[in-house]
């Protein structure tokens, strides 16, 4: 792959370019073998208002900077992903949602500008009153309108760095779906789910709720210093683990054990933000869990009425495969944003699931397709390294023409590539 | 360790090493002056080290190819800098330079002659105030032994250490300290493109915690262990040898 700074004055390649940030995005959407931009570089804070928290920066910081220099400050990303090792112009570029997307949106709706570098090597700025239609294709446009250079956006104002986490034992998916809908109004959700439960215990799951932690709710040293934690260093796994590590029984054996230990344990606590929002990011390259042959990882959300019968059909799929995913999380979504062609998430219930690779996990994602598509339900384009383009369209129907239009009159189609957007023709 | 209001001048600081030194001593307080041509640019940097870590922070157009300005420029800084970062360096093309007398010249000055007469003016002044002070002044193991690859930029690097190692014992007596820095392979813009071994590179932040350690520490030379057991090979190598080998 030909890596180039995001600072260089690219020459397009025949076979076009695509900007990457930190390369968390679990597939093909931030490559191409021709030419990929690298953006970290480019992570300079541009200014700061210490009233309104407002922040703007070059595209390439990232969330662990924000957090390191911003939180012992009083402020935190008003809406952040599962990692921290992620920058502003990929939070953008996949409009990527977090644990209260049913009350703040996705990144996008805490965005009030960016600049864009298009197609006609012009920089445009685009907001919800400037350059529109641009500003709204780039939110989970995949990099594929243009280079997102400064992003600025307004940082929340928290009363301290930590969580009061609470956690629900729900025995099945319909306790689940019942602990998500009695609270709505809880800030942060989020539930594990074990996919390997069968018959009564389908879809057992542990709700997780979370609250910024104010004074009040901290004790001992945490009171007088409600910014500090201990931070804890960060461990590595230092080899692939071997590829049968991983199977339905060592998984079904973990995810028994893991419910009982959130199931009978206190079910209120205390966490620092590190532990709350970025679990795995304490074990670095904990991907080689998987072994050698590597993960997939699949993400899919069912409008409203069709959650409960699509989750069920795939759980009742994937236990029959016998594949389990070790980490299986669900989350229930607020309002899309149908303005953006290609943002993911839509009102209803989003699973994420994550398969050692092999033949049969292949083919076993091909079915939970079917499944996904026979509820209307679609794919995440910043998880997905596989899906057809049949299931692409048929996830994204409304928007896609719309975004394709925008590519082709703008010239970003010829410009802006990766794998990803030759493989789903976008 | 210096005191950590003592003003730092960093020459060069568009240089990523340069950049990551920079947020190391901001972030223990001491206020920055950036200096590198075109200092208009430099106002993202300015406004970067200033957010983070809270300092004051000033961007300043320096060309260090333009000898007669350099004590004017020292004289106009807001405050006489106690630690000075020189990160200038030219790696040039190798195969396009050699024996073109202008593309050399301009190597042989960016490496050598101007950042020596720089720093030739800077220690004077500096040695003068009786307080501690340090310089530390990025040269290159590539000035250890000349290589078919670079020797243009090598050569001109081996007369910067040599100078700097002699500034040093000049000012063995006073309270200036005088570090001389020779990274192996970084993973900076300037080795951008290039196939680098894995295991003798580093990045850039982590290169530039290790040369802030040695710099409290009052190293006079620092270089990475793994570097120093390369370059000890390499530099004890029969000619006859050396001249054969093809890296």
């Amino acid at each position: 792959m030909t890596l180039r700074d995001m600072d260089d004055p690219a020459v397009p390649s025949r076979d076009g370019m695509i900007a990457r940030g930190l390369g968390r995005s679990y597939g093909d959407v931030s490559m191409n073998p021709s030419l990929t931009l690298v953006g970290t570089g480019r992570n300079r804070i541009l200014s700061f208002d210490e009233k309104t928290g407002q922040l703007t920066a070059q595209g390439g910081l990232s969330m662990a900077e924000i957090l390191e220099v911003f939180v012992p400050r009083g402020w935190f990303p008003p809406v952040t992903p599962g990692t921290k090792f992620v920058t502003l112009a990929g939070l953008v570029a996949v409009d990527a949602h977090g644990k209260n997307h049913h009350i703040h949106g996705s990144f996008g709706d805490c965005v009030s500008w960016f600049d864009l570098q298009c197609a006609d090597h012009v920089v445009r700025r685009c907001s919800r009153t400037e350059n529109t239609s641009l500003f709204n294709a780039t939110l989970g446009g995949c990099g594929l309108t243009g280079n997102i250079l400064t992003v600025s956006l307004a940082l929340l104002a928290v009363p301290s760095a930590f969580i009061v986490q609470r956690t629900l034992p729900a025995p099945d998916l319909d306790a689940a779906i019942e602990i998500f809908e009695t609270h709505q109004q809880a800030t942060y959700s989020v539930a594990w789910i074990d996919c390997l439960a069968t018959g009564a215990a389908r879809g057992r799951s542990l709700v997780l709720l979370g609250e910024h932690a104010g004074a009040a709710d901290l004790s001992g040293t945490n009171a007088g210093n409600p910014f500090y934690f201990q931070k804890r260093k960060a461990k590595r796994m230092p080899f692939d683990a071997p590829s049968w590590a991983l199977n339905r029984y060592t998984i079904r054996a973990f995810n028994h054990l893991y419910y009982r230990a959130g199931s009978t344990g206190p079910e209120q606590r205390i966490v620092d933000y590190d532990t709350y929002f970025y679990p795995l990011d304490a074990i670095h390259d904990w991907n080689r869990l998987y072994g050698r042959q590597g993960f997939a990882q699949y993400q899919c959300a069912f409008p409203l009425a069709a959650s409960r019968d699509g989750l069920i059909a795939l759980l009742d799929e994937i236990s029959a495969a016998g594949l389990g995913s070790f980490l299986a999380v669900l989350k229930r979504f607020g309002p899309g944003a149908h303005e953006r062609p290609l943002s993911f998430p839509i009102e209803g219930y989003t699973l994420a699931l994550d398969f050692a690779l092999s033949p049969g996990a292949l083919t076993l994602m091909t079915a939970l397709d079917e499944i996904v598509c026979r509820y209307g339900g679609r794919l995440y384009l910043a998880k997905d390294s596989r899906m057809t383009q049949a299931t692409f369209e048929a996830g994204y129907p409304d928007g896609l023409a719309t975004f394709r239009a925008l590519r082709d009159t703008s010239g970003a189609a010829g410009t802006f590539q990766s794998l990803m957007s030759k493989r789903l023709s976008l | 360790m210096n005191p950590s209001d003592s003003p730092v001048l960093v020459l060069g600081a568009r240089s990523d090493i340069a950049r990551e030194i920079t947020k190391i001593l901001a972030g223990r307080g001491h206020p920055v002056m950036l200096a590198a041509r075109n200092a208009e640019n430099l106002s993202a940097d300015v406004s970067d080290i200033a957010v983070r870590h809270g300092v004051a922070v000033t961007g300043h157009e320096f060309d260090v190819l333009d000898i007669g300005s350099h004590a004017r420029f020292l004289e106009d800084l807001p405050s006489s800098p106690a630690i000075i970062v020189c990160a200038i360096g030219l790696l040039g093309d190798q195969e396009a330079d050699a024996g073109d007398a202008t593309a050399t010249r301009r190597i042989v000055d960016t490496n050598y002659l101007a950042p020596c007469l720089f720093l030739e003016i800077a220690a004077a002044r500096m040695s003068l105030t009786g307080t501690k002070a340090s310089i530390v002044a990025i040269s290159s193991v590539a000035g250890d032994r000349g290589r078919a690859k670079n020797y243009v930029y090598g050569s001109a690097k081996a007369g910067f250490t040599a100078y700097l190692s002699g500034l040093r014992q000049k000012y063995a007596a006073s309270q200036l300290h005088i570090m001389t820095v020779k990274p192996g392979f970084v993973r900076t813009s300037m080795t951008e493109g290039m196939d680098l071994p894995g295991p003798l590179t580093c990045d850039a932040d982590v290169f530039a915690a290790k040369v802030v350690k040695a710099m409290d520490r009052g190293s006079l030379v620092y270089c990475d262990l793994r570097w120093r057991v390369v370059m000890g090979i390499i530099t004890h190598l029969p000619e006859k040898i050396f001249m054969r080998l093809k890296f």
